[in-house]
């Protein structure tokens, strides 16, 4: 098996399924000649054609109309939006499009779109990179969205995105792209949508993550478990649908339950996480729920991003008030 | 397919003939000698220095930011060495009172109307106060979104047109910037009000890796205002006569009632895209560079003044001093600017004269502990 980064992983992904089924096409802006701004599409219009991969002219509302387009053609796109940041300009292809084709068709027509697109924090891009929006997209009816938070992980869901016959929002957290390696097989497997992932099993808390702030939960509970903590890891790996049965399960089991994000506390999907455990699971709660999450503003200009950004600390800090209650 | 009429035009011969049209406007031709004697501004000796200076000035100013970025002394960078006629001597045409909507490229346009060197620096290392246009420079921030300025200026023109100015807003994008549904919006908006916009397209060839053609199927990107009711120029955005004069002209039209104009600048960006791990050599050859850097804008204008006898190396020297010293003291200004903080970001999310919403007001009283430890 190799070690691969998640942007390798990505890539892996996106070959075989371009290998699997001749109607998956893969385009958007500099992901042709150029392989991406990430080299996430590195070498892929070399091995399968201009007419597979390709570069479009630049306008997010263009890629986003033209998969609503293509889908009607038979086709599977693959658009890559540059970065999430720019979506604002490919909503209503998204929102207002994609997301109903199957119900405004009466079931006649679908959409088995995947849009993958950069997002995150903490690696001081300019406005409009790098904010979370998955809260966004995730309040439609229609779309499913996906957040990788490791390499293995990215390749599984990327594939199961691709085969999902409804539209499917994949974010790729900018940070992770490089930050490691695992074991990737080289074979093809997939991870199901809609399926969270325990990262590690405790008793006394359940931490609930995605993206890039699984890997800050996981350092906080390696730092609470000094302090004699045991706490359980989710990572939500889909943010629409929740796994309810997983996340529930894990906070019968240890009664108390902490919900991270990188997005704002307006933003994100830790309300939505918080509310379903309430709803499903109060009499099992030894405490509230309570949120880790970043301030009420705009994504920040870069100088003031590490500080904005949530981190393992105020994770350890929140769970403290949670494991004191 | 042939038209009934013999004498109307079908529609492949009406492109045919629209686009035979639009042949590069050139004043100063590569060697430095005027081409196009009655298109010549005569812009007097004083005025072909200060613009030769500007453009001095700000490739001076380019190759610092790189070389700073390079160093992690300045953040988000995107060079703009190749474009200084472009940009410069379009700028040159307007006035003070102008509005300028430029562009994250764009940065010497709005310096030269007025913008601070420290707060550009400031812009670039990912600091609000960059953003903090001083209240007689009449500029908006770099956009980010490609193209979003394109109809925001239509809104800033239709304003002044209501106000009864003298006025006109100015905006830049570049070749991937018109293919954004914002750019044909922009246009037809400007053009359907008859306001006093100028919009600037600088054809560089590349929107990051893709080239010009697979952006849009039209021999030109001026031809595009056709579409939209817009007087349309194609320009040799290498020659700073002809983009003055192109500009100045929209100008005239704009402040005189007669609506807006799009010119589309042929240039060539000599850098990266930006600074962040763009890779040229993936998607242009060194054949093409060297082509493009003969057509350069400086080097043609030096030529140019230098037989008039306006400029020499002494002259060049003297201006590359002085920019090199005031981008040194411009840095200095901006390190000593307090590191912005998370609750600074807060203060400026809503009007200050309200109260804060309960979420962020928690929220700073937190970040207030936080930051003063």
């Amino acid at each position: 098996m190799a070690q691969l980064t998640m942007i390798q992983a990505i890539t892996d992904a996106l070959r075989t399924e371009l290998k699997n089924d001749e109607n998956v096409l893969v385009f958007g802006e500099d992901v042709g000649n150029n392989g991406g701004v990430f080299r996430a599409t590195e070498g892929l219009q070399k091995e399968f054609g201009e007419d597979r991969v390709f570069d479009t002219p630049l306008a997010e509302s263009g890629i986003g109309g033209l998969a609503v387009g293509l889908s009607l053609e038979g086709f599977r796109p693959v658009p890559e939006i540059q970065f999430f940041g720019f979506v604002y300009e490919v909503m209503d292809s998204i929102s207002g499009q994609l997301a109903r084709m199957r119900f405004r068709s009466g079931g006649v027509y679908n959409a088995p779109v995947t849009i993958r697109s950069p997002f995150g924090g903490g690696v001081h891009t300019p406005e409009m990179h790098a904010d979370s929006l998955e809260g966004l997209v995730a309040s439609q009816p229609g779309l499913k969205v996906v957040i990788p938070s490791s390499p293995y992980d990215a390749k599984g869901l990327l594939i199961s995105a691709i085969r999902d016959n409804d539209p499917v929002i994949f974010l790729e957290h900018m940070k992770l792209y490089r930050s490691f390696r695992e074991e990737v097989p080289e074979e093809e497997y997939t991870i199901p949508l809609g399926k969270a992932a325990v990262k590690r099993e405790g008793t006394d808390l359940t931490i609930i993550a995605y993206g890039a702030m699984v890997q800050e939960s996981m350092k906080a509970a390696e730092e609470l478990e000094k302090e004699n903590y045991s706490v359980e890891v989710i990572d939500l790996r889909t943010v629409q649908p929740l796994d309810i049965p997983t996340i529930i399960a894990s906070v019968e089991k240890t009664g108390r339950a902490v919900v991270v994000q990188e997005a704002q506390k307006q933003a994100g999907v830790a309300a939505n996480v918080v509310a379903e455990i309430n709803e499903r699971a109060i009499l099992s709660l030894e405490a509230p729920v309570l949120r880790v999450f970043a301030p009420d503003t705009v994504f920040p200009f870069s100088q003031a991003e590490t500080v904005w950004l949530p981190n393992s600390k105020d994770i350890v800090a929140t769970a403290k008030k949670v494991l004191t209650f | 397919m042939a038209a009934k009429n013999a004498k109307q035009l079908g529609p492949v011969e009406t492109l045919q003939a629209i686009e035979e049209k639009f042949e590069m406007f050139q004043i100063l031709n590569e060697e430095g000698e005027i081409v196009n004697k009655d298109a010549d501004p005569n812009l007097t000796d004083e005025e072909l220095v200060e613009l030769m200076r500007r453009m001095v000035y700000t490739r001076i100013l380019d190759q610092r930011s790189i070389s700073l970025n390079r160093q992690g002394r300045l953040g988000f960078y995107a060079p703009t060495a190749g474009q200084e006629a472009s940009q410069l001597a379009s700028h040159f045409a307007l006035e003070k009172e102008d509005f300028i909507l430029p562009g994250y490229r764009d940065v010497p346009q709005i310096i030269w109307h007025g913008l601070p060197l420290a707060q550009a620096f400031l812009f670039s290392r990912g600091h609000f106060a960059g953003n903090q246009i001083p209240e007689n420079v009449k500029v908006f921030p770099p956009q980010i979104i490609i193209g979003a300025q394109f109809i925001q200026a239509a809104g800033v023109a239709l304003g002044m047109q209501k106000r009864g100015k003298k006025t006109v807003a100015v905006t830049y994008t570049g070749d991937g910037g018109s293919s954004q549904g914002d750019f044909y919006e922009g246009i037809n908006f400007a053009g359907a009000f008859r306001s006093p916009a100028i919009f600037i397209v600088q054809n560089n060839q590349y929107a990051i890796s893709t080239p010009r053609e697979l952006q849009t199927a039209a021999k030109t990107i001026a031809q595009k205002g056709i579409a939209a009711g817009l007087p349309s120029i194609l320009v040799d955005g290498m020659d700073p006569l002809a983009v003055y004069v192109a500009t100045r002209d929209a100008r005239e039209r704009a402040v005189n009632g007669e609506g807006p104009t799009l010119i589309e600048t042929l240039c060539y960006r000599y850098g990266p895209h930006t600074m962040a791990g763009d890779d040229p050599t993936r998607y242009r050859t060194s054949e093409t560079d060297s082509e493009w850097e003969k057509k350069d804008p400086l080097v043609r204008f030096r030529t140019y003044l230098e037989a008039k006898g306006l400029w020499n190396e002494e002259k060049e020297n003297e201006v590359i001093e002085q920019a090199k010293e005031e981008i040194k003291e411009a840095i200095k200004i901006a390190d000593a600017t307090p590191k912005q903080k998370v609750t600074d970001l807060m203060e400026i999310m809503y009007d200050p004269n309200t109260e804060m919403p309960y979420n962020l007001k928690e929220q700073y009283e937190l970040y207030k502990e936080k930051e003063s430890k």
